[in-house]
């Protein structure tokens, strides 16, 4: 009976489509991807792009985004949501208060606020490139965003002698995963430290291959180093906090999940408390956060999406400018919808195979 | 005489001893109670500067604004829109509408709050409430002017969506889980399928769809307006949400309620509506609390497909000429907003969870 109602229910449905598209001329399916972009995309990642590109490559471009801003959060969030978790437990008043206002604050504001709040800030308040700010040497804060210093790789340089050591480190690496399976930890470990500074020294050979890159100001803006746009700053800073605070959070109730016990049999053992966090409380805190934090996770590459409204171009963006130009609305959300499926779906993946690695051996408690 | 000293003294020491045990207990602690003392000193001062002191509260236009900027904040521009960002574009003369609809909803968040007030009675006290908001709203009878609702906005609007967001979404949460724990395989599959698929998506993807795909799927004649097309967007994705705190719930039972409900002879339906459900939704509270604090904040997300919520009217606001370039006030005050209802919020769904750990529940269920 539901199977027959459902089928029904789909059958009206894509017969109303079919109609209406027919109506406002609209051919359906994927041909389109193939067509010339014609617009331009303010940030490209990993592939270039310019508007004669096609629509599939636009496509690419938008998911490269929407990736980059994610893999960037989702480290940061988590180690800063690591920190103000413990220090929300921390023994001294002031730190514990405060990283508790910190968590209060940002988790009853809407994202979409912080991040309207901080891209006005960046573009408000902080100056022109001509006077930026340097916090750090380098690094330049200006309404242009940020730059910074990165090290590039001269290809010159990469002389054959670089590749071999690139290569024997790479051996030795799996060597000593090999090797730690096997239980012979330490003394590959001395090996391998031992054997850094012969690496460094070959690198020094060579010549280095890798030089700093740093940002100078040309004209009105900065040329070299690397940079980040204020919108990418901006949804990164917001994606951040916000997501940190509700990391806090986890971070927070997986300790204080963990027996009373286990705190003093580490204190009795005489570690110290840092030690005890460390090596007995942590990885035993850290079975209980794993499946909300993959869920927090998941948010964040959901809540990148947010981008559209202060006009960073990622995968969401892209594609609902797609979608208005050429009027193809039930392929770009389908474009959509797939990709943040198969983003949700591996990640959840990824963190089930870690979850089932460091679960408890043995039967359910 | 001599007692009063004595008195001041072991406070002093009192005093003295609280701090020593958690500001000063060791020397890291010591350090790091310094160096928050230190960037406090250094940054709240200028904050409350800027924020209070040097700040232009009012001002007939922009131009003090302008010379105090960076120094001073600019309260001066909420002084100037708050009636367009508390109302949106409702007819100016009939505010006081809208305003009496906000406070009859926010009486009825409070008395849904209050916990002697659980019982059925609670639904009629809604039914009527709603009625009368949306007599105030629309207006047209008791001689109140007729208001399109493409005319409603700014928090209201915010309000209702997430009101009626929720309580639309609730009975089809409880069919949802409901489904994904049916012993049917077509039942569960579209069940899972649909939670999984809502779960897996951003809702801005979910509100474009309403905006752009909505119309594509109805016959030609009939159209929906742009805001029940988002409300049904958003709907769709809280159910989803909700449904997985419904079968949270359901899950927290015992399995001996189940086979004491199949002993008595009950039948599936009589089984979950006198057994299992009043038992799981309880136990859901806070967390369907939560959802909707989540919820309540995700219809910001309307400003983008343009709907006039609390946060557009803000946007729109600063897009005045004379007001532009004071978007960290403007954004600071939503900010303020929002957290004005989801702090009270988060707070009564902590202290529930606190009392229902504290015992009712556990021992509600080990009693019978």
């Amino acid at each position: 009976l539901l199977a027959a109602a459902v089928g029904l229910g789909a059958w009206y449905i894509v017969s109303n489509t079919a109609h209406n598209l027919e109506a406002r001329g609209i051919a359906s399916g994927f041909q389109f991807l193939s067509r010339e972009a014609g617009f331009e995309i303010s940030e490209t990642t990993f592939i270039s792009y310019d508007a004669t590109s096609t629509y599939r490559r636009a496509i690419a471009v938008g998911f490269l985004n929407t990736f980059r801003v994610a893999a960037f959060g989702i480290v940061i969030a988590t180690a800063l949501g690591a920190l103000i978790g413990i220090a929300r437990l921390a023994r001294n008043w002031l730190l514990a208060k405060l990283a508790a206002v910190y968590v209060e604050l940002i988790r009853n504001v809407p994202l979409l606020v912080q991040l309207f709040f901080w891209y006005a800030i960046i573009t408000e308040y902080l100056p022109a490139p001509g006077d930026a700010l340097n916090p750090l040497p380098g690094v330049f804060l200006s309404n242009r965003g940020v730059v910074f210093p990165i090290p590039r790789v001269d290809p010159l340089h990469l002389s054959p002698s670089v590749w071999l050591a690139i290569a024997l480190a790479s051996g030795l690496g799996c060597a000593s995963a090999v090797a730690r399976r096997k239980g012979l930890k330490r003394g590959i470990g001395v090996g391998l430290t031992a054997l850094a500074p012969v690496l460094l020294a070959l690198l020094f050979v060579a010549g280095t291959p890798v030089q700093m890159s740093y940002p100078e100001l040309v004209g009105f803006n900065f040329t070299g180093g690397g940079a980040l746009s204020p919108e990418f700053a901006a949804l990164l800073l917001g994606l951040v906090l916000y997501t940190g605070a509700f990391i806090a959070e986890i971070v927070r109730a997986g300790i204080l999940a963990v027996e009373r016990g286990q705190f003093e049999a580490a204190h009795s053992l005489g570690l110290s408390r840092w030690q005890a966090m460390r090596l007995v409380i942590l990885p035993q805190a850290l079975r209980a956060m794993l499946p909300p934090l993959t869920s927090q996770y998941l948010n964040i590459t959901k809540n990148s999406s947010l981008a559209v409204a202060i006009g960073y171009p990622d995968l969401v963006s892209i594609a609902n400018t797609i979608i208005n130009q050429t009027g193809q609305a039930i392929e770009g959300i389908a474009i959509i919808m797939l990709a943040y499926l198969t983003v949700s779906l591996t990640l959840s993946a990824l963190m089930n195979w870690y979850n089932r690695r460091v679960a408890l051996k043995g039967g359910k408690p | 005489m001599s007692a009063t000293p004595i008195f001041n003294a072991s406070r002093h020491l009192k005093a003295l001893r609280w701090l020593r045990a958690n500001l000063f207990s060791s020397l890291p602690n010591t350090l790091a109670t310094l160096c928050i003392f230190y960037f406090v000193l250094k940054f709240l001062p200028s904050f409350i500067d800027w924020a209070f002191i040097r700040a232009i509260w009012d001002a007939p236009d922009a131009g003090p604004c302008r010379q105090a900027q960076g120094a001073g904040a600019c309260w001066a521009f909420i002084a100037d829109k708050y009636r367009f960002i508390m109302f949106g574009t409702y007819p100016y003369d009939q505010h006081w509408r809208p305003a009496l609809a906000i406070a009859v909803l926010i009486a009825l968040y409070g008395t849904s709050a209050l916990r002697w007030m659980w019982r059925p009675r609670l639904a009629i006290v809604w039914l009527a409430g709603l009625g009368a908001i949306g007599a105030l709203m629309w207006g047209g009878v008791f001689g109140l002017s007729y208001v399109d609702n493409g005319r409603w906005g700014g928090l209201i609007l915010t309000l209702l969506l997430s009101t009626f967001g929720i309580a639309f979404a609730f009975p089809l949460s409880i069919l949802l889980a409901l489904g994904r724990r049916s012993a049917m395989p077509l039942i569960r599959l579209t069940s899972v399928a649909y939670i999984e698929l809502i779960r897996g998506v951003p809702l801005i993807s979910l509100l474009f769809m309403a905006s752009v795909m909505l119309p594509l799927f109805l016959p030609g004649g009939i159209s929906i307006d742009k805001l029940l097309r988002a409300q049904i967007a958003m709907i769709l994705f809280v159910a989803a949400y909700l449904a997985e705190v419904v079968r949270g719930g359901m899950q927290a039972l015992p399995p001996g309620q189940h086979e004491a409900a199949q002993a008595l002879g009950l039948t599936y339906w009589r089984e979950h509506c006198l057994v299992i459900l009043p038992q799981a939704l309880r136990i859901a509270i806070p967390p369907m609390v939560n959802t909707f604090i989540g919820f309540f904040k995700d219809t910001s997300l309307v400003v983008i497909i343009g709907l006039f919520d609390l946060l557009t009217t803000i946007k729109v606001s600063l897009n005045e000429p004379a007001w532009t370039g004071f978007g960290v006030e403007a954004y600071l005050f939503a900010a303020f907003a929002y957290f004005l209802f989801c702090y009270p919020m988060s707070r009564y769904s902590q202290s529930l969870e606190r009392g229902l750990a504290r015992g009712s529940v556990p021992s509600m269920l080990s009693d019978n």
